[in-house]
């Protein structure tokens, strides 16, 4: 049954310094962006929290642009406008990939990047996308701002960097050299929780990072290396072995997320060059 | 003037459903309505030692002690409290209820209650489980003889998972209390199994209570006997509260605590001749029927009854035994029994085929059911028996044996089942129910009063077409009212795919009546003339049907509808998804009244049967469903829809109006089996559902470890 | 707080954070919008925002505030809407019709010549267990064709 409304407050920031302020003077706040992971929460009972912010009308928080070869992606920015951004289409294809694989198209058309990332569920599709893009997190609060590498972002299960009076305002990343690749594996085609999700970029750069295989989003480098230098496809999966914990719940098996997460791996290194 | 059967009429709730306008139970209100939530067990097994509420006195309060009349829920045993009294049997069973003005009031309810409770160690295994809720023998030949005659003796042991019914609107209902009296709206598929609950658990005469349903968001068995539980309940802090009490569910609670599909153990042993002819079937059937008996014994009737699948075979013996368990109460879901036992046969009929070498069509043709042939419990089936048409229209539309060959060896397969399902109640279940239709003369035509309900499925267009051409008047002159027993009489639950061949007969007969009172005159003319007036028909069995509950021998239908499927899907060898690629559904089902309709049953039982295949598991942790969320709960998304060819038959059943039979439950029957045969065929050998890329994994790595020569991922 | 539905504006009191299910249903008394899960999974509860197809049971009323929205019972207002309506009862479209209101629209925003993979990707947020879906793209099929032959 979904919350009683009258228990919960709603501040409405007219801008993103207002925003910031109302944080600084109150950082219990807690920002609501496209809802669709607060109201579930809401309606579960897991979101215990009851004081909110309201970020979806601040624009300064919304919009796609390159600036010196740096995508930047607003924080606002829903899964449906980035799968219509040509500039996303071109730069980084793979986030248009795990963008269309989000929830349905009524997700798609509230749930923002910002918000996947702050929320920071082991199964966010897009966090293995920008690791695997090398991406830096844009925070800011009502002194300044800070950029933070995606590598560093996350300290545990469902725990960030990010400090209660700072919002995620932006997402940035490089210009990736090479080839990227994504592929998902939910309970089913739509509507899906990832199982196990693999990004990566090959070329210059070797990037290869799954999601849904430990508390956080895990850069594989170890296997990377192995690839990097030369080793066998077995030698790489072997050594993904040591860097993911994939465990049993009520979706999958750890098991089955290791062996699927070693196939990807192949599958990966199969069909790019 | 155009008659209305075999043709697709416009559907009478078409248009108030897609306008929004039709009033399903959420949308109603009722002055001074309040609102009741239910405080469940948190354990699976135990007694309370006490209870204890913190609550003001805004709230109404109930327990057991409230209950006026016997406390049990009246269906087939009397064994299920409606409030649970010292003893818990199941998780979310039902001990207190609690009603507020506000809704908000009711969300932490559960916080400001505690039940103490004393663990018991739960049983979840129906094998070893002591008690049994029914158990059923049916003997035809002499089995050992069966044996001995045979050369060959293949046995094996297939599993089958709870499914929930996932109708896309929750359980709810309304109860408005009167002087004396008791009245109940609510979304269910059976009026007067929730009249006779309400009758005996308030003590009250029949005719001071009144069941109403309203506009139902699907039900598929999920409202079959749950809702007599829910009406119960609202009824009794309705009576307390003196005011109208709604208690709506939310997802989660009905994922947790109403009933699923049964889950079962069948274990084949079956004799066969070396050119392929079955001599022998012995067959166990394992049900569990969690902690109630609720509908159990029927279920399990008619899943043996089904078990022997659509083969002739003069030698069999079927036990089976439907056994209690400590999980939530199983139930009633389309199909009832007869798609666990059918698909057991069906993956079972392959291996026979791999180890005899012949090819699953062949060994299907072989041993099929033809007319003039008797079932296990003897019926001699009648000139609609359609095994062998619909498998050879089947296996043809899907061009089966070329892909057969062309896709051994790669990832892809394809697999076929050859099913059937008996239409009506099983044995003499009918007779016992003697249900009543009745017709009532009105100044444009008629009206249709029948209890059965209409959930989606088309009831009350399908019954008007079969009125309309009995009368010979035009479909718009025929209404329908609303299934409300102050109105309508007692025409029996709208389940087992009785509502068309039991009930429609029933109003054909009611029309003809009607029309041979009419004269030469119209309705419109004879209404002016002379005023209304309404026929009552009453079931009676067509002459020569027999049945034994006793030996369990006998005609156990009417009249069979028949199906066969073929999948044809890929399996990832990266991931070990599967995608089924095509579905060809072929079903016999007598006359189709509404052709669209009919098909609209087919598509939704065989994506249903695909999820059961596949996707829909029920993880049951500590007897409790850890998946109770929608998002964990995996039904077919429209982007996981599989393409689907279907091709209808009509073989019409002599006593079936206009020569229908039942169509609702038969398609869930096959695809399961379809889709693990033709896993089997792409080299995985998976005798359990549903199939998830989980065990098909554990299926590949079982399959290596054994040495033999697979592909790679 | 001041919305549009279905083209009237509306001022309702109720809480920025009630659900838009809620107030839909409640404060409006339009019930036309269904709710089948609460958690965003089911797309029963759709209604568009803008022209924008969102699940209502996860959008706060705050962010319908200034802004148009339209419900199953202000499709039969719009072209597509009353085409896709007709045609859902034509094709079987709906059966129990508990998902019907937010399948229909979901598709009300698709494109006369939309493929039947966009036509998928449309109405995946949307959830029937009655049909099993072909009989809602036959719908959705005939409702674009006819929107194409005007
Ligand atoms: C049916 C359904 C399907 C879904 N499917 C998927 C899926 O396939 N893949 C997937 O990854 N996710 C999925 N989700 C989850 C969800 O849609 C995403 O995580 C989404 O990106 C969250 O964005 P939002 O704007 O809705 O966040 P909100 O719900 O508004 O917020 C989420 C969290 O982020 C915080 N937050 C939001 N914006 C900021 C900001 N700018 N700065 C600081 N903190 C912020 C909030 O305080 C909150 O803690 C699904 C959800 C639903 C309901
Ligand atoms: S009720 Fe909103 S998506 Fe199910
Ligand atoms: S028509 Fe019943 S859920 Fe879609």
């Amino acid at each position: 049954m979904p919350a009683n409304p009258t228990s919960l407050s709603l501040e409405r920031p007219a801008s993103l310094k207002a925003a910031l302020s109302m944080l600084a003077a109150d950082p219990a706040l807690t920002p609501i962006a496209g809802c669709t992971d607060v109201y579930v929460g809401l309606q579960f009972g897991t979101l215990t929290e009851r004081r909110f912010i309201d970020l979806w009308d601040l624009k300064e928080l919304r919009g796609i642009s390159v600036d010196r070869d740096v995508l930047r992606i607003g924080a606002l920015t829903t899964y449906t406008a980035i799968i219509q951004s040509t500039i996303v289409q071109k730069r980084l294809p793979m986030l248009v990939a795990a963008s269309r694989e989000v929830g349905g198209a009524q997700i798609q058309n509230r749930g923002t990047l910002g918000g996947n990332v702050a929320n920071a569920s082991p199964a966010g599709d897009t966090l293995p996308v920008l690791a695997a893009a090398n991406a830096r997190i844009v925070l800011r609060n009502h002194k300044g701002t800070r950029t933070v590498a995606f590598d560093s972002f996350y300290t545990g299960y469902r725990k960030s960097v990010r400090q209660p009076d700072e919002l995620i305002v932006a997402i940035e990343m490089p210009r990736i050299d090479g080839q990227q690749w994504w592929r998902k594996v939910g309970t089913r085609r739509a509507q899906a929780i990832s199982k196990i999700m693999m990004a990566a970029v090959r070329g210059r750069d070797l990037r290869i990072a799954f999601g849904s295989v430990a508390p956080t989003v895990v850069l594989a480098a170890k296997a990377a290396a192995v690839l990097r230098g030369g080793g066998s496809i077995a030698d790489a999966q072997a050594a993904l072995e040591t860097e993911i914990a994939p465990i049993d719940d009520v979706r999958s098996t750890g098991e089955y997320r290791m062996k699927v997460a070693a196939n990807l791996l192949a599958q990966f290194w199969n069909e790019t060059r | 003037m155009a008659r209305a059967v075999g043709r697709n009429v416009r559907r009478k709730d078409g248009d108030a459903k897609v306008t929004g306008a039709a009033k399903y139970i959420d949308d109603l209100t009722f002055p001074g309505m309040m609102y009741g939530a239910t405080i469940r067990s948190t354990i699976p097994r135990g007694t309370i030692a006490a209870r204890h509420v913190a609550l003001t006195d805004d709230f109404v309060i109930a327990d057991h002690r409230d209950i006026p009349g016997p406390n049990y829920v009246a269906l087939i045993d009397p064994d299920q409290p409606c409030l649970a009294v010292d003893h818990i049997r199941h998780f979310a069973e039902p001990i207190l209820l609690v009603a507020h003005a506000d809704k908000h009031a009711l969300i932490d309810v559960h916080q400001r209650v505690t039940i103490e409770t004393r663990a018991l160690t739960p049983n979840y295994d129906p094998e070893t489980s002591e008690a049994c809720f029914k158990r059923i023998s049916i003997d035809k030949g002499q089995i050992d003889f069966g044996f001995q005659i045979s050369d060959f003796v293949i046995d094996g042991e297939y599993r089958t998972g709870h499914q929930e019914q996932l109708y896309i609107e929750t359980n709810g209902v309304i109860a408005v209390p009167g002087d004396g009296a008791m009245t109940v709206y609510g979304s269910l598929q059976c009026p007067y199994y929730v009249h006779k609950a309400l009758v005996v658990l308030l003590k009250l005469p029949p005719e001071k209570v009144r069941v109403v349903q309203t506009e139902t968001g699907g039900g598929f068995g999920g409202k079959e006997e749950y809702p007599s539980m829910l009406a119960c309940h609202a009824a009794i802090l309705a009576r307390k509260a003196k005011r109208p009490v709604k208690m709506i569910y939310d997802r989660v609670e009905d994922l947790l605590a109403t009933t699923k599909r049964h889950p079962s153990i069948v274990r084949h042993r079956t004799g066969l001749k070396r050119d392929g002819r079955i001599t022998a079937m012995d067959v166990d059937v394992i049900m569990d029927g969690g902690a109630y008996a609720t509908l159990s014994a029927v279920v399990l009737s008619r899943g043996v009854i089904h078990a022997t699948g659509p083969y002739r075979c003069d030698h069999v013996r079927i036990r089976g035994r439907a056994m209690m368990t400590h999980t939530p109460p199983n139930g009633a879901f389309r199909g009832f029994g007869a798609p666990q036992t059918q698909f057991a046969i069906e993956a079972h009929i392959d291996r026979i085929s791999d180890r005899l070498g012949i090819d699953p069509v062949t060994l299907r043709e072989i041993n099929a059911l033809r007319p003039g042939d008797t079932t296990a419990t003897g019926q001699k089936l009648g000139k609609d028996a359609s095994a062998l048409p619909v498998l050879r229209d089947a296996v043809k539309r899907s061009r089966f044996t070329q892909k057969r060959k062309k896709l051994k060896g790669t990832n892809r397969g394809i697999g076929l089942s050859l099913f059937f399902h008996g239409s009506g109640f099983t044995g003499g279940g009918e007779v016992k129910l003697a249900s009543k239709a009745s017709l009532e003369l009105t100044a444009t035509g008629a009206k249709i009063l029948v209890a059965s309900t209409e959930i989606g499925q088309g009831t009350r267009t399908m019954h008007a077409q079969i009125v309309a051409d009995a009368l010979g008047v035009p479909f718009d002159a025929i209404d329908v009212h609303e299934a409300d027993t102050a109105f309508v009489p007692d025409s029996g639950p709208t389940v087992a795919s009785r509502t068309c061949m039991i009930v429609g007969k029933l109003l054909e007969r009611c029309a003809r009546d009607m029309r041979k009172r009419l004269g030469k005159l119209t309705p419109a003319q004879y209404y002016k003339k002379h005023g209304s007036f309404t026929v009552t028909s009453q079931y009676e069995p067509p002459p020569g049907l027999q049945w034994s509950d006793d030996t369990y021998a006998g005609d156990a239908y009417g009249s069979y509808a028949w199906g066969c499927n073929v999948v044809e899907l890929e399996v990832d060898p990266v991931t070990f998804e599967v995608t089924p690629i095509n579905v060809t559904a072929v079903a016999e089902i007598g006359q189709a009244i509404h052709p669209m309709m009919a098909i609209g049953q087919i598509e939704g039982g065989t994506a249903q049967g695909i999820g059961y295949a596949l996707t829909e598991e029920v993880v049951m942790k500590d007897g409790r469903m850890a998946n109770a969320q929608l998002t964990n709960y995996i039904i077919p998304t429209p982007l996981d829809a599989a393409p689907m060819d279907i091709g209808v038959m009509a073989r019409p059943y002599q006593h079936g109006p206009f020569g229908a039979k039942g169509v609702g439950e038969m398609p869930i029957d096959g695809p399961a089996p379809a889709v693990i045969n033709a896993l089997r065929h792409c080299g995985f050998d998976v005798r359990s559902i549903p199939a998830t890329p989980e065990r098909l994994m554990s299926a590949f790595a079982r399959e290596n470890s054994a040495g033999r020569r697979r592909r790679t991922p | 707080m001041k919305l549009t539905v279905n083209g009237k504006t509306r001022t309702v009191t109720a809480h920025p954070m009630k659900r838009l299910l809620d107030v839909l249903r409640e404060d409006c008394g339009l019930t036309g919008t269904k709710e089948g899960c609460g958690e965003g999974e089911c797309g029963a509860c759709t209604v568009l925002i803008d022209g924008v197809a969102v699940d209502s049971c996860i959008v706060p009323l705050a962010h319908a505030e200034g802004r148009k929205v339209i419900t199953i019972e202000g499709a039969t207002a719009t072209r597509t809407g009353k085409a896709l309506q007709d045609a859902f009862v034509v094709h079987g479209g709906a059966q129990c019709g508990i998902c019907t209101p937010g399948m229909i629209l979901a598709a009300a925003r698709l494109k006369p010549g939309a493929s039947e993979h966009d036509i998928k990707v449309a109405l995946a947020g949307n959830l029937c267990r009655c049909t099993g879906y072909p009989a809602i793209f036959r719908s959705v099929k005939s409702a674009l064709k006819r929107g194409r032959a005007r």
